[in-house]
């Protein structure tokens, strides 16, 4: 039940991050989701790369839409805010709340349903922007909790669990981010958690829009053979373009490389992707190279995972707005009223 | 050819008749023309100009009509006395329009038959076409200079004073000062001519006063925006939609001026225009819930779209300010013509059971006041806040008392708890009524390391924010929601009541727009032998002196712009009031109601009752 907080108690002996904060604190209630259902292991992830990356547990607004997917903020990072809006609309609340706020972490929670269907606009013109954000998506391919009608990124061809074949074309989040400008955007696989969890930590550290597709499998509507989105199936067709490490500024680089094998990658916050690359010749920072490599290899029946795109120099919406470093949340009365004496003078001007 | 014919005795009048200019859209006419209403209103006389525009760029039917009222009568009157007829395709209607006695001008370049002219008007033909023609040979001069002409040729034949309209030319090309010389030889044109060729002045005139006052020449939208400025709103969201844009415009305009940060040369504020509106109010609630002041601006049909965010915000309790420029609905109905036709919409915008604090300011001053009060409302009341304006409102320039701030007032950011409160233990519970008011305590995200997190949704929740779907807490939820709304009763702006000199058994009820046609219709009621007490309402929820009101009279009048009678109906259902009591007067053909349609139509009821008079037993 999602009113049940989980226990308190844990090893006296649990490691504690940087801010001396323990796993458990960065948890939130009990999941109310099916059993094995993958957006619990991306919880879990969440929960890993916040206190890997010793994230204060209250500065994260976790946004989120309708939906399954939508419904997990509540499960990690209990002592941040929470917003489970409505449906297809995290992206424009998010857009607003970071405006009011810039000095916060923005964790985006939405679907496939929430975004490539009814919140398309949304997601779209949300990356447009450049919104500062991690934005994911635990894409599944199918309406959870309506049972198990086909979503928007289903592929053609594919089956449902009643044996319907959908007809439609799918649509691909990853390379939509990819043509609207996202400076981050990423793809990855809910049961690999190896690559999953530095990724996030990668988008969170990210200045900018940030997307993570995560190809998460719905147990109880889409894990059957004939799906394109079943543990079995994106485990054989799982194509890696690379593995990340994220270090932390504060953390000394300890991992030994071999030579042209990493690239590094240094993120705004001060941190450094480490980059290690499993396709020789692909370019993270090539944006329309990376657009036809997705292209090329959904052709051929695989999913591309990885950090697909990252820009080196990337900014967000308040540099394009070119907003005061405060967050606007704070100003007051003297900082935001003209008062009497510019009313004088506006209203001389208005005769 | 100039020609002068006349049957009826042509109308004689100072500083009290009615212009109207009919023009093509896109021929530069609406500045000319605003020219002209405000070097009388520089001359010391009141004038309430009106732009009747259609949704179009170029080359379709306009009309500016120019109200010059000595008496300050400064709504639409109906009617025109002077007729400026620029415009071919709508030429037969607009001599038609005009009152009996009254002045046609129009370009007599063209040869017109007699049969075009009526016998009880005075014609009064100058050939502007052929004089551009002459003068200029550019054809976008010819046309921009002619509105310049027969301004200047009008300025004589109303005997209006030539420095005014000399020196608004300047200020209106300020900075770009190789105009003013043009613009003023064209002035002198068309002044020269009127004065050689036609016989000046005609009986409409206009004479210097000194009736202007301190007052102010704005248009509502503007002083809205400004409002928003005042109120402290960072961050402004919203969707070009006509009439509303020009709000989004200001509130850009004015922030630019007076909202940079004079060191680092940043911004205090974030604009962006979305996609749409459910991203407009989407980002408002985003933004509220984070703490800062946010507004959209919009009208119906974005009212419409945002109706699912709407709900969710007063479910979920977050305060937003929409201000709605009314325009003539349904659907995209008369998008460029005003009505005050949203009440129902915004007072229960959103499925289930919703009701939202609702403004009604009646001029560019109180739309200021109430832009500004719409923050502190939301954030006192952690709902969303609606500032109804409309299109004669918003897009009009109107002569208006200027703009007051007081320098001590404080923002009233409602109740948010704080990390020092949290940390001292107190008792956070995000739909607690602790105050019995039925307004809980709420935390901007971020605010403390382990206290006062909570999850905010649309769902159904406990006093404690936890997800419920049991039918208990539901209730004890949207029971205080009912309390938070009467609570609102007492802090929203209250309604004005003026009684009669004269005891009454009838009274009136208006609001908004319709305001200054009431004030000058109530005088032709009374010389119509009648007696009214009036109320104009300034908000919903309705305060307890609305049902004393109308407990007060026999029969009360509901006066206002909308087939359906909005809000009587709201009256009706919210006050719980017996409807033969509330008598509808309706005006809604997307023009502003004047104060000759009040007058008849309240006039012709009265007259009626007079006659055979209702026995009332209560």
């Amino acid at each position: 039940m999602t009113y049940l907080a989980k226990p308190k108690f844990h090893h006296p002996n649990l490691p504690k991050n940087d801010l001396g904060y323990t796993h458990r604190d960065y948890e939130g209630t009990v999941s109310t989701l099916c059993a094995g259902c993958g957006h619990d292991s991306i919880t879990a992830a969440i929960i890993q790369a916040c206190f890997e990356l010793s994230i204060e547990p209250h500065r994260v607004a976790k946004i989120s839409g309708i939906g399954c997917s939508s419904k997990t903020p509540t499960y990690f990072l209990g002592n941040s805010h929470g917003f489970n809006s409505v449906h297809g609309r995290m992206p424009s609340v998010l857009t607003g709340a970071n405006l009011a706020n810039r000095d916060l972490i923005y964790l985006g929670v939405s679907g496939d349903g929430d975004s490539a269907s009814i919140g398309f606009g949304q997601f779209a013109h949300a990356l447009r922007r450049g919104v500062n954000m991690a934005y994911i998506v635990e894409n599944n391919g199918v309406y959870g909790l309506t049972k198990g009608q086909f979503s928007a990124t289903a592929d053609r061809g594919s089956k449902s669990k009643r044996g319907v074949t959908n007809t439609d074309n799918s649509i691909d989040l990853a390379a939509i981010a990819l043509q609207l400008g996202a400076s981050f955007v990423a793809r990855s696989f809910s049961g690999d958690k190896h690559q999953l969890v530095p990724i996030i930590k990668a988008a969170i550290s990210h200045r900018g829009a940030a997307f993570i597709d995560i190809i998460s499998p719905c147990v109880a509507f889409n894990n059957h053979a004939g799906s394109t989105k079943s543990f079995d199936f994106v485990r054989e067709h799982n194509e890696a373009v690379n593995r990340l490490d994220v270090i932390s500024s504060r953390m000394p680089i300890e991992v030994k490389y071999a030579p042209g094998t990493v690239e590094i990658v240094e993120q705004h916050d001060g941190s450094t992707i480490a980059l290690r690359k499993l396709d020789a010749d692909y370019d993270v920072h090539d944006r329309s190279a990376a657009l036809g490599f997705l292209q090329h290899h959904a052709a051929k029946g695989q999913i591309v995972t990885g950090l697909l795109h990252v820009e080196k120099d990337s900014d967000d919406l308040h540099a394009h707005l070119h907003t005061v470093d405060a967050p606007l949340n704070a100003l007051n009365e003297k900082e935001l009223c003209p008062g009497q004496a510019a009313l004088d003078t506006f209203n001389a001007s208005m005769r | 050819m100039p020609t002068a014919k006349s049957s009826a005795s042509p109308i004689s009048r100072v500083n009290d008749f009615v212009v109207r200019f009919a023009n093509v859209n896109g021929s530069g006419s609406a500045s000319a023309n605003e020219m002209f209403a405000r070097a009388i209103m520089r001359m010391g006389v009141p004038v309430a100009p009106r732009n009747i525009f259609p949704s179009n760029i170029q080359g379709l039917p306009t009309w500016y009509e120019v109200r010059v009222t000595e008496a300050s009568h400064l709504g639409a009157r109906g009617g025109s006395d002077l007729m400026v007829a620029m415009n071919p395709q709508t030429f037969d209607k607009d001599i038609a329009s005009i009152e009996p006695g009254g002045y046609l001008f129009y370009d007599s370049t063209k040869e017109l038959p007699a049969s075009k002219f009526r016998a009880d008007i005075t014609v009064i033909g100058m050939p502007l076409t052929a004089i551009c023609n002459r003068e200029y040979t550019d054809p976008r001069q010819r046309q921009l200079f002619k509105n310049i002409i027969y301004i200047g040729a009008l300025s004589a034949l109303l005997d209006m004073d030539m420095t005014a309209l000399e020196k608004l030319i300047g200020e209106q090309y300020k900075g770009k000062e190789k105009l003013i010389e043009p613009n003023l030889k064209a002035l002198n044109i068309g002044r020269d001519y009127a004065i050689l060729n036609l016989q000046c002045p005609i009986g409409l005139r206009v004479r210097k006063a000194d009736k202007v006052g301190d007052r102010i020449f704005i248009e509502g939208n503007a002083a809205a925006a400004l409002g928003a400025v005042y109120g402290g709103a960072t961050v402004c969201a919203w969707y070009p939609i006509t009439p509303s844009s020009g709000l989004a415009d200001a509130f850009t305009k004015y922030c630019e001026k007076l909202r940079i940060d004079p060191e680092t040369k940043k911004a205090k504020y974030a604009i962006v225009q979305a996609e749409d509106e459910l991203a407009s109010i989407g980002m408002v609630i985003g933004a509220s819930w984070n703490g800062a002041r946010a507004f959209t601006a919009t009208s119906g049909p974005g009212i419409s779209l945002m109706q699912e965010f709407i709900g969710l915000a007063y479910f979920a309790e977050i305060p937003a300010v929409i201000f709605d420029v009314q325009r003539a609905g349904p659907s995209t109905g008369m998008p460029t013509r005003t009505q005050q036709c949203d009440i129902i919409s915004c007072a229960y915008a959103s499925h289930g059971d919703t009701k939202h604090v609702l403004l009604f300011p009646e001029n560019p001053a109180e739309a200021f006041e109430f832009g500004a009060i719409a923050f502190d409302l939301a954030d006192r009341l952690q709902t969303p806040i609606f500032v109804m304006l409309d299109l004669d409102i918003g897009m009009n320039h109107h002569l208006s008392r200027p703009l007051v701030w007081d320098d001590a007032r404080k923002f009233d950011r409602g109740k948010v708890m704080t990390a020092e409160e949290l940390e001292a233990g107190k008792d956070f519970g995000r739909y607690l009524d602790v105050d019995g008011d039925g307004i809980p305590y709420r935390t901007y995200p971020g605010t403390h390391p382990t206290k006062g997190s909570f999850f905010t949704r649309g769902t159904s929740r406990d006093r404690y924010a936890k997800y419920t779907e049991e039918g208990a807490p539901y209730v004890d939820n949207m029971q205080r929601l009912v309390r938070k709304f009467d609570t609102a009763k007492d802090l929203v702006p209250r309604p004005l009541q003026s009684n009669s000199v004269n005891q009454t058994k009838y009274g009136v009820i208006y609001f908004g727009s319709t305001s200054p046609a009431m004030d000058e219709a109530i005088h032709m009621i009374e010389s119509r032998g009648h007696t009214l007490d009036r109320m104009r309402l300034r908000a919903f929820p309705f305060h307890s002196s609305v049902n004393s009101f109308v407990a007060d009279h026999d029969f009360v009048f509901v006066v206002e712009q909308n087939r359906d009678a909005q809000l009587r109906s709201l009256i009706v259902n919210e006050c719980g009031i017996d409807p033969v009591r509330l008598v509808p007067i309706l005006h809604y053909d997307g023009t502003p109601i004047t104060a000759r349609f009040i007058a008849k139509a309240i006039g012709d009821h009265l007259d009626q009752l007079k006659v055979t008079p209702l026995k009332v037993n209560s």
